[in-house]
Formats: C-alpha cells, structure tokens, sequence
C-alpha cells in the first residue's frame, strides 16, 4: 500500500464544479477505477462515476486524467506519478451530469444521421457473399471502436469550437469509413463527407488517434483515405476528366 | 428523453490539466521545422559550392539553367546559362528554379500539416491544451481548403525521384586527373546521396495521396492484382510515414552540407573504390 491523493472533479449544485482532494491508499495492480470505487466506499458516497466492465470494452469509464482523456479502468496506478496529486476530471467536450458523468448522448445521435449499410445483391443463390480476407481486414480494424468517445473528447474541433453542428467528430469518421470501405457496401457517403459531415474541418493533428484505447489508426486509417476520397471527387480535376473518359 | 443541447467550457489559451511535458514535441518540431527551412532558403540563395566532383546537391538538382562564369554549375545544366530574359535585377540561384516544388510538396504533405499546425499556429498548441483562437476553419474553408492540391505535388516529387536518381548515376563517375577520362568510382558522397534517395523515396510513395491511387480508393483492392501489391507497399511505408519525413529531411539538408563543405574545402570526400 502506498499513499496516493486524489483530485476528482464534483460538480456544485449550481451546475459548475470544482476539484475535491482525497487521501487514500493505493495497492499494487490497482487501476484509477479502483481508486475511484475506494473513495466512493470510503468517503463519497455520492460520487458519480461511470462504469460498466472494468475490462476496457464498454467503453463507458472514460474521464480525464492528469488531463489526458483515458479509460480509468485501463490506466493502472503504477503508470502515474503519486508523488503529485492525480486529477480525474469528467470528459470537458460534453455536458456534466454529475461529477465524472457526462451527457454523451449527441453521439447518438450523429450515429444516426450517417447513411445506412447499403450491401449489394448477395453473390450466390443462397444469398451469401464472397468476400477477400485483406479486403476485409481494411474495414476490421474501425470495428474494434467501443464508442468510449474519447476520441471525440480530445478532438480540438469539438472540444475547443464547439463545431457540433457541423462536424460529426474522429469516431463518426471511423464509423463513416468502416461503411464506405466496406467490400459489400453500395451507398455513396462522399458528398455528406464533405458538405454535412464536415470531414474538411480536421486538421489531421492526430489527439485521437493518441487518445484511442483501441488503438485504432484513426487519422491514418479513416479519416485521410476518407479526405483523399473528397479530394478526387471534388478538388481533383485531372481525376474527374479521367472519370469521364473511363465511365 | 429531450435531447440535452451541447455546452463546453471552452479553455483559455494554454490551460490544460495535462502533468507532462506537453509542450516539449511540439516545441522540438518548431525547431527542427525552423532550422531546415532557414538553413535551406540560405542555401539556396548562395548559387555557389553545390557542386564537387560527379556529386550535385539536391537542392539544386535539376540545374536548368546556370550563372555565366559557374563552370562548375554548367556542367549538371540542363539548358546551359541562365537566359538573359530573366530580369537582372531578380535573385537567381537554380535552386530557386526548382526548391518550391519539394518545398510545397512538404508543405502539403498530411503529416507535417498535422505537425506544423500544432507548433507554429497552436491550433491546438498539444492535444487537450486550451487555443488562443476563438474561430476556426480549419480544411473545410479557404485559404487551408488548398492544401487539397496534395495529390499534384506528390507526382512532381515522383518526377525528382528519377532525377536525383540519376544524379546517384553520375555520382559513380568520377573525372581521372592523370587520364582526363572518367572512371567508376564509388566515394562517400556517392553513399550519402544514395542514402538520400532511398529516404526521399520511402517519404514519397509512402504519402497518403500516393497510397489512395495505388488502391486505396477501392474498396476491393484484391481486385485489382497490380493495385493490391502497390497498395500493400505503400501501406507499409506510409506506417512509417512520420519517420520517413523527419529522415529525409535531415538526408536533403545533410547531402546539400556534405557537398558544400567538400566544395569549399572544409571536409574532403572519402573515395572506398
Ligand atoms: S486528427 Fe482530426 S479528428 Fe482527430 S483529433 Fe485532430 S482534428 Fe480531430
Ligand atoms: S475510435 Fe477509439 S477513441 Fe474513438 S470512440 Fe472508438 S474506441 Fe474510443
Ligand atoms: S468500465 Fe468498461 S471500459 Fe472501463
Ligand atoms: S502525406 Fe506526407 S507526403 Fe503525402
């Protein structure tokens, strides 16, 4: 056991809120989830936090710590530095709930403006597909996501501009890409790319893909072969007099 | 449930509750960005010491045209002397003919876009870091929007690839002082500026627009064998794309040294055949 002091974010009753100091106990191979559920039991009981599996895949304990948004159940204590207070706060891109809760519901509802899965008529009589493995494993690699939105929380364009309306945010990018790349699919997502979905507002910075618990290549995998796929519709004339000569 | 409309508390310029030492990439960024375009722009004012030997700069490689009197310069000149239409009283350097052409490659180029827009517009200064700007327009508007033009830079670079290629050919043959004649030859210039290509290559067809046309714009590259295999190349390279840059960078700047200082005297090239 060694001592550890705690800084979580409390909201006040007025909506705002502030950091609140705990001195606890952390043993070894505890993560910040641990240490969070301690001073619930201990010495807040009426500490909000989110929590679902404590496995990394439910996505649901994402939070800030030392200013840096991460799972809590994944971000063990030895990884931290307990010579200096440790900071949880909630995640600062969405509204308080209460203490380390947020309102992430705007995700879903960006979810569902994207254009659905769209497969094409099935290969064979017996209506299945037929399908390359690599081809497949282009598109594998986005459904990891476990829409803990941390991705969304770090992005500049949401976090600090506030371009909620216009822009859907590197996690929506992922899921845009795992639909438009996929081998079956038919639609045609490029337009609402770029006119609604506001794919030009990333600068390619890449605090998402840091950020990723998945490690998903976001800005590599998803959103530049999405930009590159705005480019050669609408700002490559070369590729579009191509077009019209091969179609 | 009513849907809870979207409020942030913006942070101030540089606030973050970030621990670590959070300015310190995009710092070291700032300098090694700076240091390479400061150091490139005076090289490529001085219009002297880019030759020694079979070797040519590649900050100066094409020579289209060269000064009058640089006999050095005219032996690698495309089209002999500088024509007398080009105004007098305009800078002239072949470097400065053809150095825009990388340089806005690079300047195009996703990943420094990404690195750059951090270190020198804080925009954000570092991930989860306050702005000092309210407004933003990022790729979507004008002026960024250009940065779409990419994809044509990218085939400009491909065409210098084949020439400092080229300029590694030359490189092996080496004037005979005695005979008069040229001779293979293989120096340490000749392995720096081999060294250079390979690096400038790996930069290259690794970038993001060359990885689209090879086949990432299909969504069934195994479709397409010659596209499948270029995508898997380019793939593998673009994984290492970050790397690359920063190698070729300092692989461009270090051939333009090596060169220059052998040229005035400073260093003396070491022949191994
Ligand atoms: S790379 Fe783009 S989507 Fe990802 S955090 Fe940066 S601006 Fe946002
Ligand atoms: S892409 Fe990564 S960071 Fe973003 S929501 Fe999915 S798992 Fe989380
Ligand atoms: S509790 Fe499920 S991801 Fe942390
Ligand atoms: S993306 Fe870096 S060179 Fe094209």
């Amino acid at each position: 056991m060694s001592a550890a002091t705690f800084k979580i974010w409390r909201t006040l009753p007025g909506g705002d809120g502030t950091f609140q100091t705990f001195h606890t106990e952390v043993a070894d191979g505890m993560v910040v989830l641990d240490v969070v559920h301690k001073v619930q039991a201990e010495q807040a009981p009426d500490l909000a936090v989110r929590w679902n599996c404590k496995a990394g895949k439910c996505g649901s304990c994402s939070a800030e710590i030392n200013g840096t948004p991460r799972l809590m159940c994944m971000t063990r204590m030895d990884e931290l530095n307990l010579w200096e207070p440790v900071t949880v706060e909630p995640m600062r891109a969405f509204p308080p709930i209460k203490d380390l809760v947020t309102d992430v519901s705007w995700n879903f509802r960006v979810k569902k403006g994207i254009t659905k899965f769209t497969p094409r008529t099935p290969d064979a009589p017996d209506g299945t597909w037929r399908m390359a493995q690599r081809d497949v494993d282009r598109v594998q690699e986005f459904r990891k996501c476990i829409e803990c939105f941390l991705c969304q929380d770090v992005c500049h364009v949401l976090r600090d501009h506030g371009k909620f309306d216009e822009f859907i945010g590197p996690r929506f990018f992922v899921y845009t890409a795992n639909l438009e790349m996929n081998p079956l699919d038919t639609a045609d997502r490029v337009p609402e790319l770029k006119h609604d979905k506001g794919i030009g507002y990333c600068n390619i910075t890449k605090c998402c893909t840091t950020v990723c618990p998945e490690h998903i290549h976001i800005t590599d995998n998803a959103i530049i072969p999405l930009k590159e796929r705005v480019v050669s519709r609408y700002y490559d004339p070369i590729t579009r007099l191509l077009r019209v000569f091969t179609s | 449930m009513d849907a809870i409309p979207v409020t942030i508390t913006r942070r101030g310029a540089g606030e973050t509750t970030r621990t670590d030492v959070w300015w310190g990439t995009p710092l070291a960024i700032f300098v090694g960005l700076s240091l390479f375009v400061a150091y490139s722009t005076w090289a490529a004012f001085q219009n002297a010491h880019y030759t020694y030997g079979p070797y040519l700069s590649p900050f100066y490689s094409p020579v289209i045209w060269a000064s009058p009197g640089d006999t050095a310069g005219l032996e690698h000149a495309w089209l002999g002397v500088k024509p007398d239409w080009i105004p007098a009283l305009l800078p002239f350097s072949p470097a400065l003919l053809i150095l825009p052409f990388p340089g806005l490659f690079r300047f195009t180029c996703y990943y420094y876009r990404g690195a750059y827009y951090k270190s020198f517009w804080a925009d954000p200064p570092a991930c989860a870091v306050g702005e000092p700007r309210n407004s933003y327009l990022g790729e979507q508007w004008f002026p960024l929007i250009l940065q779409n033009v990419h994809r044509y830079f990218m085939w400009i670079a491909v065409i210098f690839l084949f020439i400092l290629s080229y300029d590694v050919w030359l490189a092996v043959w080496f004037p005979n002082p005695a005979t008069g004649a040229t001779e293979f030859g293989v120096g340490l210039g000749t392995i720096i500026l081999t060294v250079n290509v390979v690096l400038l290559s790996s930069y290259t067809l690794g970038c993001h627009a060359m990885r689209h046309v090879a086949g990432g714009a299909h969504d069934e590259v195994s479709k397409h064998p010659f596209c499948d295999k270029a995508y898997a190349c380019s793939t593998a390279l673009n994984y290492k794309h970050q790397l690359f840059a920063w190698m070729s960078l300092i692989s461009v700047a270090f051939s333009d040294i090596y060169v220059r200082l052998c040229s005035m005297g400073i260093w003396s090239d070491v022949r191994f055949l």
